[in-house]
């Protein structure tokens, strides 16, 4: 074997060692959380709330609390996002508030979670009186969400070839009934792994929902969207760091991020199996 | 019925129009809300002091000071750690998915590399906890593993995924012709790749690293639960150490509304937000060159 | 020619610095095929999609002059373009059915229009599938996604679907340029069949297919008409060296 020969199977070697690196990080994280939270997880657990200064009980308001403020950022982020995305895609002309749009998104989606939180303090619970609460919360997750859903909706709207649009036009339709009619049912699987995605997201996020309305305990599940509320990332924080016998709430704590994650990654992989199943939708008529 | 037709058409032209504008207003309000409340800090405290002192301490009895000097620095040493484990672990991971990996063994690693990215912080955090401190501690001989070095290797992982999906594009867009040239000179494949390949592509690979950096140095929880949290000057990757979005995120929830503290955490938050910016447009900048020349 | 249905007066038309269409003066008469024929890039399908404004989706195209529909003008700011489209169906190079059923496919048209009684659309789909020729091979199915017929299915899907918003002038973007020999001689029957009813414009490479079919043939090049009249006159005795050249297969 010569010396090239030599670096290159070694070399080859290298990368792949990486990449298993890479994956061993999510396999670390798997195999961890899941081994060890396995034996505290029940349905006694996933049904009833804390109790005992939560050294005992489930999690049952926590996931309420994070089902519902997912729930009041996706409806708001959904419409608004696709509707962002259709005038870009569908209306825009390349000029300056088409490109200043543009940045806007790209930027939006690297400001750091926690800038997020501070504006939601600033704006939804001080400025317009919220409140700190689910809703004050869910808004603030929606901002965060917003440009994933119109980058990935503007994405699936581009996908749906132009002969559709123009076989629409040429029927007679408005512009507003080919995208209804033609243009965004045909983008709608694509619309609809992006809003998971986002949803998945949002789930996970405690940044912004700090000062935005999510507690430390509440002993009822909330009764309104002005009620401030438990969530799971917070949950798994607080009895992580935040609690006074963190050792005995150790395995209430891989149960909750046991909970947290399993949620999230059967959200990103039911968006994954989407993606699959229709990754050929246009290629018959492309 | 022409007329309700038409009616609708401009109607939803105008109401997707309008969704777009407001899109933009959020990012100017979000701009302009933390230079409202960090200009109002500035009114009591001066911004050289903010920036050059290291010593933060609002709740001083008497005499409060507020210099994030030792906040900046621990930010930085953290996410600068983070990108050195991350950026040669994702280049590799980036150039095997495009240059070695077959189809098949690309279309498992990929999604997988997603759930990776799906991880919410505060569950990565939580494996600082207890999975990363324990073996620092050991390892080094430390008595405890909260520190920066945790960190970094937390936000390592959490930079990866990025800087392995935009560095696959960078490398992805080096025209075939470059590689052949090379095969023809005799060259093989791993000297093709150091030689021509990632050269050929630094642009795109500086825009994955600077993307990664982006999206670490604002992370909050992470560091929040694995770096130990001392609001001290850290000197070195063993101590302890608190950035400026745990800062935020710890001294938020205690502060009065309107007190010069409150203001001074919105003037972290835009120094914070500036950073971040800074880094993304100069990354996209950097990535829309490569973007075109791979076209 | 008797019965004007089209008439364009100095039309002109440019994408940006670009003049791609000069100084066109033409007459399509009503219930004749016209053909349209000419090497690639001479203009003849950017011709075809100004008599629907379809250049409306392109923010560079500037268009000059005049295109009446009997005594309708088409380029005029003031006339709707819906209206216009309504009159004067369109079927493309490539099919492009609607991912949907082979009846909502057809059904589209009455759709928007506001036809709601489910009786009235069902006859009408079924008509218009006769007409087109393919009623016999989809009665059967016609929940069938329209994207699982052939592609020679397909295109006379799109006609049916075309036809079925009772336009007065159907025009034709090369439609058999993707199909196999007998896909086409189907449709170009199809053509000769539907002209009792419809004024028919088609932008053909296929100078077989011209002769074929078309009653009259327009020879365009570098955006211009250079010479148009009787399709055997075109093809037999032409006028013009450019047309002669061509239609003998010099060039193109």
């Amino acid at each position: 074997m010569t010396k090239q020969q030599f670096t290159k199977i070694v070399g080859i070697q290298l990368l792949l060692l990486c990449t298993l690196l890479t994956l061993s990080f999510l396999g670390i994280i798997l195999f961890d959380l899941f081994s060890k939270g396995y034996s505290a997880l029940s349905w006694d657990f996933l049904s009833t709330a804390p109790s005992k200064g939560m050294t005992q009980g489930g999690i049952l308001p926590a996931v309420a609390g994070t089902a519902l403020v997912t729930l009041v950022a996706t409806l708001f982020a959904l419409p608004f996002g696709v509707a962002c995305a259709i005038y870009l895609n569908e209306y825009a002309r390349d000029h300056w508030f088409t490109r200043l749009l543009r940045a806007s998104i790209r930027n939006l989606a690297g400001v750091p979670s926690i800038i997020y939180g501070l504006f939601g303090l600033a704006l939804f619970v001080e400025a317009l009186h919220i409140g700190a609460s689910i809703l004050a919360s869910g808004l603030t997750l929606a901002l965060l969400t917003l440009p994933y859903i119109i980058t990935t909706t503007e994405e699936a709207l581009h996908n749906v070839p132009n002969a559709y649009r123009e076989a629409a036009l040429a029927l007679g339709a408005t512009k507003w009934e080919s995208i209804k009619t033609v243009v965004l049912p045909g983008a709608m699987p694509g619309i609809l792994t992006g809003t998971i995605l986002a949803l998945s997201r949002a789930a996970g996020e405690t940044a912004p929902i700090l000062f935005t309305g999510v507690a430390f305990y509440t002993r009822y599940l909330p009764g309104s969207l002005l009620d401030e509320f438990m969530a799971l990332p917070y949950h798994l924080y607080i009895l992580s760091t935040q609690h006074q016998s963190l050792e005995q709430v150790r395995p209430l704590a891989y149960a909750t991020a046991v909970v947290l994650l399993g949620m999230v990654l059967l959200l990103n992989l039911s968006a994954i199996m989407l993606r699959i199943r229709y990754r050929n939708l246009w290629k018959t008529s492309k | 019925m022409m007329n309700r037709r038409t009616f609708w058409d401009r109607f939803y032209h105008r109401l997707f129009a309008f969704a777009a504008g407001l899109c933009v207003l959020v990012l100017l309000g979000i701009f302009g809300m933390l230079l409202l409340n960090g200009f109002r800090f500035f009114e009591s405290v001066s911004l050289w002091s903010f920036l050059g002192s290291s010593n933060w301490n609002p709740s001083a009895w008497g005499k409060a000071t507020y210099g994030m000097g030792a906040m900046l620095w621990s930010t930085l040493l953290v996410s600068l750690g983070a990108m050195v484990l991350a950026v040669p672990l994702g280049i590799g991971t980036a150039a095997y998915l495009s240059e070695v990996a077959p189809g098949w063994v690309r279309d498992w690693i990929k999604p997988a590399i997603e759930l990776l990215a799906a991880v919410p912080s505060v569950v990565v955090g939580f494996i600082g906890i207890v999975v990363i401190a324990p073996i620092i501690s050991r390892i080094f001989g430390l008595s405890n593993g909260l520190n920066a070095l945790n960190g970094s290797i937390l936000l390592a992982v959490m930079a990866l995924p990025t800087i392995i999906s935009v560095a696959e594009e960078a490398i992805r867009s080096v025209p075939n012709t470059y590689k052949e040239g090379a095969y023809a000179l005799g060259a093989n494949s791993w000297t093709t790749l150091m030689t021509v390949t990632l050269p050929a592509c630094t642009s795109g690979l500086i825009a994955a690293t600077m993307l990664g950096m982006g999206r670490v140095i604002g992370e909050t929880m992470t560091v929040l639960m694995a770096t130990g949290n001392a609001n001290a000057m850290p000197h070195g990757f063993f101590d302890p150490v608190r950035t400026i979005t745990a800062t935020v995120a710890i001294e938020m929830g205690e502060v009065p509304y309107g007190t010069t503290h409150f203001y001074g955490l919105y003037a972290l938050g835009a120094v914070l937000f500036l950073i971040t910016l800074i880094i993304n447009l100069l990354a996209e900048s950097i990535a829309a060159k490569f973007r075109k020349q791979g076209r | 020619m008797e019965n004007i249905k089209i008439a364009i007066r100095d039309f002109n038309l440019h994408f940006g610095s670009k003049h791609v269409l000069k100084n066109i003066n033409i007459e399509f008469p009503a219930n004749k095929i016209v053909a349209l024929i000419g090497p690639s890039g001479c203009g003849k399908s950017t011709l075809l999609r100004s008599l629907n404004r379809m250049h409306d989706l392109s923010p560079d195209a500037r268009l000059e002059g005049d295109i009446l529909l009997e005594d309708l003008h088409l380029l005029h700011p003031r006339t709707d373009v819906v209206a216009i489209r309504r009159k004067v169906g369109m079927v493309f190079q490539r099919p492009n059915p609607f991912p949907k059923s082979i009846y909502e496919n057809v059904a589209y048209g009455l759709r928007l229009t506001g036809t709601h009684n489910e009786a009235d659309i069902r006859a009408r789909v079924e008509s218009c599938l006769q007409q087109s020729y393919i009623w016999e091979e989809t009665k059967d199915e016609l929940q069938k996604s329209a994207l699982q017929l052939s592609g020679g299915q397909q295109q006379r899907l799109c006609i049916a679907r075309a036809i079925a918003v009772e336009p007065e002038v159907i025009l034709l973007d090369e439609p058999c340029s993707a199909l196999d020999p007998i896909s086409t001689a189907k449709i170009e029957d199809l053509l000769l069949e539907l002209k009792n009813r419809y004024t028919i414009v088609i932008v053909t490479h296929n100078m077989q297919q011209a002769q074929r079919v078309a009653d009259f043939t327009a020879f365009m090049y570098l955006g211009e008409v250079i010479e148009y009249g009787p399709t055997d006159q075109i093809f037999n005795h032409p006028q013009q060296m450019l047309t002669r050249n061509y239609v003998e297969g010099h060039f193109g």
